[in-house]
This record gives structure tokens, C-alpha cells and sequence, in this order.
């Protein structure tokens, strides 16, 4: 079982102008197989709260809690919530010059597991899951996100989600750039990992395409840092319909 | 005598001295080559080609002091190499590069006679030529004198390797036959107290081609400079490095690639890393494009990787163009220090900061690494760049 649950989360980041508040009181629960989509406009914050449970140094929290299985994730360092269970597939993944992605891939599985992997049934491993994505075999050859065009980057992020397998996975804009052949290759990659039990996904995403490959089972509508409405699969459906107009102007208008 | 006239006589003059070495201009940035030492006075440290060095560190070497020291040298030769002493006269005569700075021309002066590497033309030899150097104590000072010829159409690879501890002069010549394959490796692995001072001067024959890697982690000084020059069109020189100063290290790699013929290329890219406190490496990368040198592409960068604080890493790319009929001139240098966001991708996947930190630094070099193109170095090279790490970056773990 795994529940990741954040409780009014605070968190800011600082500028020249001093510290500002980006999200501003966030409560949402993950549990066993589900998978929530989180959906805003851009500047709502949403890449943040990724950012944010993942640990990336330019954000602070300045309150509020994240647990995961009970466990205090904000005490952790970046790859103690690796190791803990958490995974983060990020919209732009970074360019690491001169490390193969079979090295990458083989030390992260190390590191997650405390041990080295199995050669024999690793390297199967590793080429099923590029295969399923339609990666070529000498992918692995190549240095991390290095030259890799959009879609590649997205098919290497969930690669990584699949061989790592963690409790919960975070998707940012994990659709963002991809074309429609790319995006099924992904979402199917999505599904297969989360088809096991007890895996949690949280979906970032700014439009609703994805969501017809990888249905949700919670919509949450953020604006400016809150969350602002939730609801079933048919909440995604009215955002189709309606766009995200309806929620900013309510945000807008004087408290 | 105005001014004015004193400056054309000197412009005439040069012209003169530029048309008797069959050059139509000389670098503003690189003194020309001389074996007499009244041309290379006692620098005081504000001449341009001194102004990084460390001068009070070199212990003495550039008072030219007469020594018959000399390392010790162990070789492995493969079939068809041969290697002799000749007199520095005959060193001159089968065409070594003049001396284009002090300590090469004290070197050449005091020397004693050259050791000469012959690889006769057309000979293929696939193993690499090794010359394992090894200097006893810094209270030795050393001149040497060193010229490889590799005959036209010949394939090979000289690996020269220096450890223990010197107060070492060094000149190399490297003299390219037409359509020769050459690659020299020089690794400079010295004690903590050594002082080097080198010069490798590469004369490209015609549609040959080399490649130059300095690989230097020891030593308290070490300056080396590597000048590429061609002796007709068409070839093509790719100059490497990759270095690691540590605390107090002063680690100096000057090159010069000389466009003095048309459709030439030279290629630099040298990497280096620093960490602790006062280490301090300097990289000068001078390209002189001549106006006979139409056609010609040029390429340097340089990289730095800043571990810690307290360290200086200085970069400095000059092209000198006289031409712009050219295919390519371009230049790229950066200093930085580790990138946040590098670790953070790395972090996110469970990788721990000090193996994340690891990773970068091993795929900073990974690529230069391969390129070096001596296989059984190549692990090597690996092993040491972890040493080094392990000293500093993966032992503070912050």
C-alpha cells in the first residue's frame, strides 16, 4: 500500500523582490491505485507542487506537510524521496554530457534497490522497456538527454518510471510536446505501471488529451496556487468544454 | 628620426624577416622562434607570455643553469622504431622547431644532444610507443631535448609518460611526414614538488594528419606549451588536454595553432577540473590565421569544472586573423561549477550527491577520454580522474 498525502502546503520561492508565495495551502491524498490529475492554466503553480514533493533546492516550504506512508518526505533529501518511493518525470529533463543512459539507468536501479541489478535479467530489463516505447536498442549507448528530440526525452522519462518502479509517480506535463503516436506510447507505458497494485499517479497536465489514454479517477482544477475545484473524470470533460476562464475570473474577483 | 619613420622601418623589417622564413606575418601574441637566448631575456612576469606563471615557483630553472641530470627512461619499442642520440646540431639539421620561449631554448642550449624517435615512412605501427620518464628528486634539474620523426604515409602513437619528481625543460619536436597518422599522448603524473616546463612543436606535413592530448594531474608547476604548425596544405591537427589541479597546483597549457598554409585545420578542446584551496590552472588558446592560410578551419574550447572554492581557473582564446577567406574560425571557453539542476535530475532518481557528483565529473571527462584514442590508457585515465576525485569533491559530501 502507499499514500502520499500533502496537507496545506505552503511553499515560495525567493526573487529580487523578495520571497513569493506560489502555492498557498495545497491538501490532497493519494491513495493505493488511484491516479489524480491536476489541471491549470500556466503560472497556477502546478509544476511547483511537483517540484515542490520532489525536493528541488529553489523552492521553500514554508508550511504545511507531505508524508508518504507516514513518513515525513520534507525531512528528506532529494534522493531519499527517490528512495522512499517517489518518482518525478519531468517535463524537461536534464542534459547529464557524457553519461550513457545504460550507466544512468543502471546506477539509479542501484541506488534505489541498495543493490546492483542482476546483469542478465537487468539487461533484459532495460531493453523490454525501451522496446515497449519504441526506444532503439542503442539508445542506451547515448548520453543522457543529450541531443534526445522532445519525444524521446518523454519515452526516457517513462523508461525510468517503469524500470525504477516507485510507489508513486508525479507526471509534469509528461504530454507537453508530444504528437499522437508519442503520446499513446507513453500513456501505454503510464498504464502498464500503473495496472500493478498499489501504485499512485499524479498527472500534471495542462490539457486534456492525455487524460483520454490515461483516465483519472480525481480531477483537481488549480489557479493560482489552491486548488480551486475537484471532481470526477467528467470535471476534465467540462474543462474540454469550457476552458479554465470560468475559475480565474473567480479568482480574480475581490475576496 | 620621427616617429613615423621609425615605425615603417620596423613595418619594412618585418616584412623583410617575414619574407626570410617564407611567412608573410608574424603573431602579435607569440614570440618568433629563436635558438639565440638573447631573444628569450629573463621574463619579470609581465611579458604577455608569462604574465599567469607563477615565475618565484619555478625553482630556479630559468637562470639556465648548465646540469647533465637526466631522467630516467624506460621505452617500449615496437618493431621498426628506432631510437638514438644525435647531436643538437643534427637535431637542427633533420629540421627541429626552433625554440619559441625561454626554457625551450635553454633546454636546446644546455640539452647536451637530442634523443631522436624514428619511425621509418609507410610503417604502420599499431602499438603505442611508450617513453615512461621518471625523475628521482626536484633537486635535479634536467634539460632535455626530444625530436619524433614519423616518416610519410606511417601510422603511430608515442605515449610519454612522466612521473616521480624534476626541475624538467623540455623540448619536443614533432616532425609529421606527408600523410602520416600520428598521435601523442603526453602524461604528466609528476610528485607534488615537480616543476615542468615543456614545449611540443608539431610540424603537420602535407594532408597528414595528428592529434596532440596533455593529460596533466601532477606537479607543483607545470607549464606546457603545444604549437602546431604546417609544412604544406591539407593537414589537420586535433589538439587535446584534460587536466586536474588540486590545492596549490599551478597546471599551465598554452597552445598555438599557426595557420601558416592553406586548407589546414586544427581542433583544440581541453578540459579541465579544480579543487582546493589556491588551485589554479590557465589555459591560453592562440590561433594565428596568416593570410596565406585560405580556406583553413579552425576550433577551440575550452571547459572548466569548478569543484570547490578558492580555486582560479583562468581561460583566454586570441584569434589572430589575417585572412577571411576562410571555412571556419571559432571559439568557446566556460567555467562553471557543478550544475544544480544536473544533480537535482540525478538526485531525483535515488543517486546519492556524492555519486550524482561522481557521475558529472566522469562524464565531463568521459568524452575527451574516449577521444585521446589509446585504448589501454583509457581505463587508466578513468581510474585517475576517480582518484583525484575521491581526494576532495566525494569526501566533503556536501
Amino acid at each position: 500500500m502507499s499514500t502520499l498525502e500533502i496537507k496545506d502546503l505552503q511553499v515560495s520561492v525567493s526573487t529580487d523582490d523578495g520571497p513569493k508565495e506560489i502555492l498557498k495551502g495545497v491538501t490532497l491524498t493519494i491513495k493505493d491505485n488511484e491516479t489524480h490529475a491536476i489541471m491549470g492554466p500556466n503560472g497556477s503553480g502546478k509544476s511547483t507542487l511537483a517540484y515542490s514533493i520532489a525536493g528541488h533546492p529553489k523552492y521553500d516550504i514554508t508550511g504545511g506537510t507531505v508524508t508518504l506512508d507516514g513518513e515525513d518526505v520534507l525531512a528528506m533529501s532529494v534522493d531519499e524521496r527517490a528512495r522512499a518511493g517517489l518518482f518525478l518525470a519531468m517535463q524537461y529533463p536534464v542534459e547529464v554530457p557524457g553519461v550513457s543512459v545504460a550507466n544512468f539507468l543502471r546506477t539509479a536501479k542501484t541506488a534505489i534497490d541498495g543493490e546492483a541489478p542482476k546483469l542478465r535479467t537487468w539487461v533484459k530489463d532495460v531493453n523490454a522497456a525501451m522496446g515497449q516505447l519504441n526506444l532503439d536498442p542503442t539508445f542506451s549507448q547515448r548520453n543522457v538527454n543529450e541531443g534526445f528530440s522532445g519525444g524521446e526525452k518523454k519515452r526516457h522519462e517513462i523508461a525510468q518510471l517503469e524500470l525504477l518502479n516507485p510507489k508513486v509517480a508525479i507526471l509534469d506535463e509528461t504530454d507537453s510536446g508530444l504528437d499522437i503516436d508519442a503520446l499513446k506510447i507513453v500513456s501505454e507505458g503510464v498504464n502498464r505501471y500503473r495496472e500493478q497494485e498499489g501504485k499512485g499517479v499524479l498527472l500534471i497536465t495542462h490539457y486534456t488529451r492525455i487524460l483520454r489514454y490515461i483516465e483519472p479517477d480525481f480531477v483537481h482544477v488549480f489557479v493560482d496556487g489552491k486548488i480551486a475545484d475537484q471532481g470526477g473524470p467528467e470535471l476534465a470533460e467540462a474543462l474540454e468544454a469550457n476552458g479554465y476562464d470560468r475559475y480565474i475570473k473567480a479568482n480574480a474577483a475581490p475576496a | 628620426m620621427t616617429v613615423t619613420d621609425a615605425a615603417r622601418e620596423s613595418v619594412t623589417s618585418g616584412l623583410e624577416q617575414d619574407k626570410k622564413d617564407g611567412h608573410l606575418s608574424v603573431s602579435h601574441l607569440n614570440p618568433p622562434p629563436s635558438y639565440d637566448l638573447a631573444d628569450h631575456p629573463v621574463p619579470t612576469g609581465r611579458e604577455e607570455i608569462w604574465r599567469f606563471t607563477p615565475l618565484k615557483r619555478l625553482r630556479g630553472i630559468l637562470d639556465g643553469e648548465a646540469s647533465d641530470a637526466s631522467l630516467t627512461w624506460d621505452t617500449t619499442l615496437p618493431d621498426g622504431v628506432t631510437l638514438s642520440t644525435i647531436s643538437q646540431a643534427e637535431a637542427r639539421e633533420i629540421g627541429e622547431l626552433a625554440p619559441n620561449d625561454r626554457p625551450s631554448a635553454l633546454a636546446a642550449e644546455l640539452s647536451g644532444g637530442a634523443r631522436l624517435i624514428d619511425v621509418p615512412a609507410e610503417a604502420e605501427i599499431t602499438e603505442p610507443i611508450f617513453i615512461r620518464l621518471h625523475g628521482e628528486s626536484v633537486d635535479d634539474l634536467v634539460w632535455s631535448q626530444l625530436v619524433l620523426r614519423v616518416g610519410k604515409f606511417a601510422k603511430a602513437t608515442v605515449v610519454l609518460m612522466h612521473t616521480g619528481s624534476a626541475r624538467y625543460s623540455a623540448t619536443t619536436s614533432v616532425l609529421v611526414g606527408d600523410g602520416a597518422t600520428v598521435n601523442v599522448v603526453s602524461l604528466q603524473d609528476w610528485d607534488d614538488d615537480a616543476v615542468h616546463l615543456g614545449r611540443d612543436s608539431i610540424l603537420v606535413g602535407r594532408d597528414a594528419e595528428v592529434k596532440h592530448t596533455a593529460i596533466t594531474f601532477g606537479g607543483d608547476v607545470v607549464r606546457l606549451n603545444a604549437n602546431v604548425e604546417y609544412a604544406a596544405p591539407g593537414g589537420s591537427a586535433e589538439l587535446l588536454g584534460l587536466y586536474f589541479a588540486d590545492e596549490g597546483q599551478h597546471l599551465e597549457h598554452r597552445l598555438f595553432a599557426d595557420h601558416n598554409q592553406p586548407k589546414t585545420k586544427s581542433n583544440v578542446l581541453y578540459k579541465g577540473a579544480l579543487q582546493g584551496e589556491k588551485a589554479h590552472t590557465v589555459w591560453i588558446g592562440n590561433v594565428l590565421i596568416r593570410k596565406v592560410a585560405e580556406g583553413i578551419e579552425t576550433y577551440e574550447e575550452n571547459r572548466n569544472l569548478v569543484l570547490t572554492d578558492g580555486c582560479q581557473a583562468d581561460s583566454v582564446p586570441n584569434l589572430e586573423i589575417e585572412t577571411g577567406e576562410i571555412e571556419g574560425a571559432g571559439h568557446a571557453s566556460a567555467t562553471a561549477r557543478f550544475d544544480d539542476e544536473q544533480l537535482f535530475y540525478l538526485r531525483s532518481r535515488g543517486v546519492s550527491e556524492k555519486e550524482a557528483r561522481r557521475l558529472v565529473l566522469h562524464g565531463f571527462f568521459n568524452d575527451l577520454i574516449r577521444k585521446v584514442g589509446v585504448p589501454s590508457l583509457e581505463e587508466q585515465l578513468t581510474a585517475t580522474v576517480e582518484d583525484e576525485l575521491a581526494r576532495n569533491v566525494l569526501r566533503a559530501g556536501q
